[in-house]
């Protein structure tokens, strides 16, 4: 090295300048994808656009596509979904097939939530640009890769060329100092970030989560928490890879192996952000005074802790927030300064690529292990991806679910969003392992408490919200 | 594309902030494999009551704001999912602009791809504004792309801000993607110093 004393960098500095292919002035940048992960609901038109143009995908071995949105979990039959997702999800294959892209295909044993496989297979690596026409790819930031979502002309765009037109965000630093205690999870964690920083506080932005919290979460827990960080409107989460990262890494599928192994390890350890680097913007919150939260609104920044009261609405002195929360009450039919302990739901549901991976499912299961589902109450329970399944079928969890009065379903998105068929109806209660509690998000009229899966088991258990650390 | 210069219109007001992709277009009409008729759908659960019957409440029903191109919305509008279908849904049913104090990231991206102009006001221009249209609903405003101006009341303009890039392509109606093509050569060079590295 030339330079003795580089000024310190970001991880986002450095995965961003990796990947500048060209920079024109006036011009944002063009960067390199490394992976890109399609799926059926936002990739059709994409494909079309090929087709029309007589284009090629440029790279076909870094692209990776699943079915995953529209899919049914009762059984993996296409005759379980209407006819125009049914149409969609063979789009998808017909397109794969004509355009040469891998496909883990509905009766694939590789198939799940894109977000749940692009990580047990070993696509996600360090340092990587990853990019996937749907805005939770934030999760693959967990790798201390840059991975954002981006919309269906962009997914064309990196098909055609392997490339995406960018303008580099600001970087900010959410730190999370000292250590939660048991019932505390890393859900709990991102739904008190984004009650901190509000549902636009990370606009513009790419946050970096750094402190000894965040360093002790295993890689499931620290992917919930880049998973939600587009809920705060960051289009990015980033950890920086350490020995967590590659143990998690090693052996599977694509990730490097002998010789390869011991260079990428060389390489991956350079990408994390240098001691001194500048953040634009820094917040920093203490994990030993969490506690399990929940939300009581209508986007996930409006949460709390399980104990606390529903704001009232003078608490608010913004009057757009304030008109905001009131909308949002009024939806959840919920009257501000009301506890939610003990209020009653119809639903749980464990899943989505927040919380949907084997340590999730075992925290759900050492709940209701010797229990039972509340009667009356419907409980879902959907792996992020077939081998998640298979691993808990192993591990006996499913007979837990089962035995507890739960459903035991096939992988997939499901009741996250809603299009397959799995959905709230309107006017139920849902507590829900997912990450958007939106109007109408997991069903036309249904409602969402959005919370970890150690709350929404016991919440399952007792029929009503339900502090988890009762029940440990 | 479709070409962007400059657009007078009268105005359709829709106050609440953060509204999500979800609410502009449910997930349960994603399973289309083209981009057409999703106007129909545009904000389809705010449209209609539980009958199914046109909720008279919400502004997209009321009669002022018919064939209006400009949407003035609250601000972090288009935050949450990537679908793209949300400024489809939008252009499908006529609108050309959005005018906020702020929109998500992925949302303005997806809009300046499809020659839907998001519009950047200050709160205090917002605020005029909604107070104007609140007064006439046939105000009519003017986005001019090329001065980068918003023009209401009696000649009142403010400016917003608008990259260049982007800007050169919504005048141009140009997609962005022939400019990444034009970059092939140093694609392939990319390409060439890290493939197998």
């Amino acid at each position: 090295m030339t330079d003795s004393n580089p000024s310190p960098r970001t991880m986002l500095s450095k995965i961003w300048s990796d990947h500048v292919v060209a920079q024109e002035p006036e011009s944002p940048a063009v960067l390199y994808i490394d992976l890109h992960l399609i799926h059926e609901v936002t990739s059709p038109q994409a494909f079309a656009g090929l087709r029309e143009a007589g284009r090629q995908v440029r790279r076909p071995d870094k692209t990776f596509a699943t079915m995953d949105h529209s899919t049914p979990t009762l059984a993996l039959d296409l005759n379980l979904v209407n006819k125009m997702a049914a149409a969609q999800v063979r789009q998808l294959a017909k397109n794969c097939k004509e355009f040469g892209v891998t496909l883990y295909d509905l009766q694939s044993d590789r198939r799940g939530i894109v977000h749940v496989i692009g990580a047990e297979l070993g696509l996600t690596q360090p340092g990587m640009l990853i990019v996937c026409g749907d805005s939770h790819t934030s999760t693959h930031g967990a790798f201390g890769a840059l991975a954002f979502g981006i919309g269906t002309s962009e997914v064309e765009h990196v098909l055609a060329t392997q490339c995406l037109l960018q303008t580099k965000q600001n970087s900010f630093e959410v730190r999370v100092e000292g250590k939660m205690d048991p019932g505390v999870t890393a859900k709990d964690i991102i739904l008190a970030v984004m009650a901190k920083i509000g549902v636009d506080g990370g606009n513009g932005h790419v946050i970096e989560y750094t402190g000894p919290a965040i360093r002790a979460l295993d890689m499931e827990q620290r992917m919930t928490i880049c998973n939600m960080t587009i809920e705060a409107g960051a289009r990015a989460g980033m950890i920086a890879p350490d020995d967590t990262t590659f143990e998690y890494l090693a052996g599977r599928e694509y990730a490097p192996s002998g010789k390869a192994w011991d260079a990428a390890i060389d390489h991956w350890r350079q990408v994390a952000t240098d001691e001194g680097a500048s953040f634009d913007r820094r917040v920093t919150l203490d994990a030993g005074e969490l506690e399990p939260m929940i939300t009581y609104g209508t986007n996930p920044s409006m949460g709390m802790p399980l104990g606390d009261r529903i704001p009232t609405l003078d608490q608010f002195s913004d009057v757009d927030q304030r008109q905001s929360v009131e909308k949002a009450l009024k939806y959840m039919d919920l009257e501000p300064g009301q506890s939610l302990l003990g209020h009653e739901i119809d639903v749980v549901f464990i899943g989505s690529c927040t919380n949907s991976r084997i340590t999730d499912l075992r925290l759900a299961a050492g709940i209701l292990d010797g229990r039972k589902v509340a009667e009356g109450l419907r409980m879902l329970v959907v792996p992020g991806s077939q081998s998640v399944k298979r691993q808990a079928e192993a591990e006996g969890l499913h007979e837990i679910f089962l035995k507890a009065g739960a459903e035991w379903r096939e992988a997939g998105c499901s009741m996250c969003l809603a299009m397959n068929g799995d959905e709230l109806e309107a006017g139920q209660y849902g507590v829900s392992t997912s990450n958007r509690n939106y109007e109408g998000r997991q069903g036309k009229g249904g409602r969402t408490f959005l919370a970890s899966p150690l709350t929404a088991a016991a919440s399952a258990v007792r029929g009503a919200i339900t502090d988890p650390r009762t029940l440990l | 594309m479709e070409k962007f210069r400059k657009l007078t219109s009268h105005v359709v007001p829709l106050a609440e902030k953060d509204v999500d992709t979800d609410q502009i277009i449910p997930a349960r009409f994603l399973t289309v494999i083209d981009k057409l008729g999703l106007g129909e759908h545009l904000f389809e659960d705010w449209r209609n009551l539980a009958d199914g019957s046109p909720n008279p409440e919400f502004v997209l029903n009321r009669p002022e704001v018919q064939g209006a191109q400009i949407l003035l919305a609250g601000s972090n509008f288009g935050c949450g999912s990537s679908r793209e279908h949300a400024p489809w849904a939008l252009m499908d049913w006529g609108v050309r602009a959005v005018i906020s104090t702020s929109f998500a990231d992925i949302f303005r991206n997806n809009s300046l791809k499809n020659g839907l102009l998001p519009v950047i006001v200050e709160a205090e221009a917002h605020k005029e504004l909604f107070g104007i249209v609140a007064q006439d609903p046939q105000a009519e405003v003017t986005i001019d792309l090329v001065s980068q101006t918003v023009s209401f009341g009696n000649g009142h303009a403010v400016n917003f801000p608008m990259d260049p890039f982007a800007k050169l392509s919504l005048l141009e109606g140009v997609d962005q993607l022939g400019y990444l093509l034009s970059m092939e050569g140093k694609i392939a060079a990319y390409e060439a110093s890290h493939d197998g590295s």
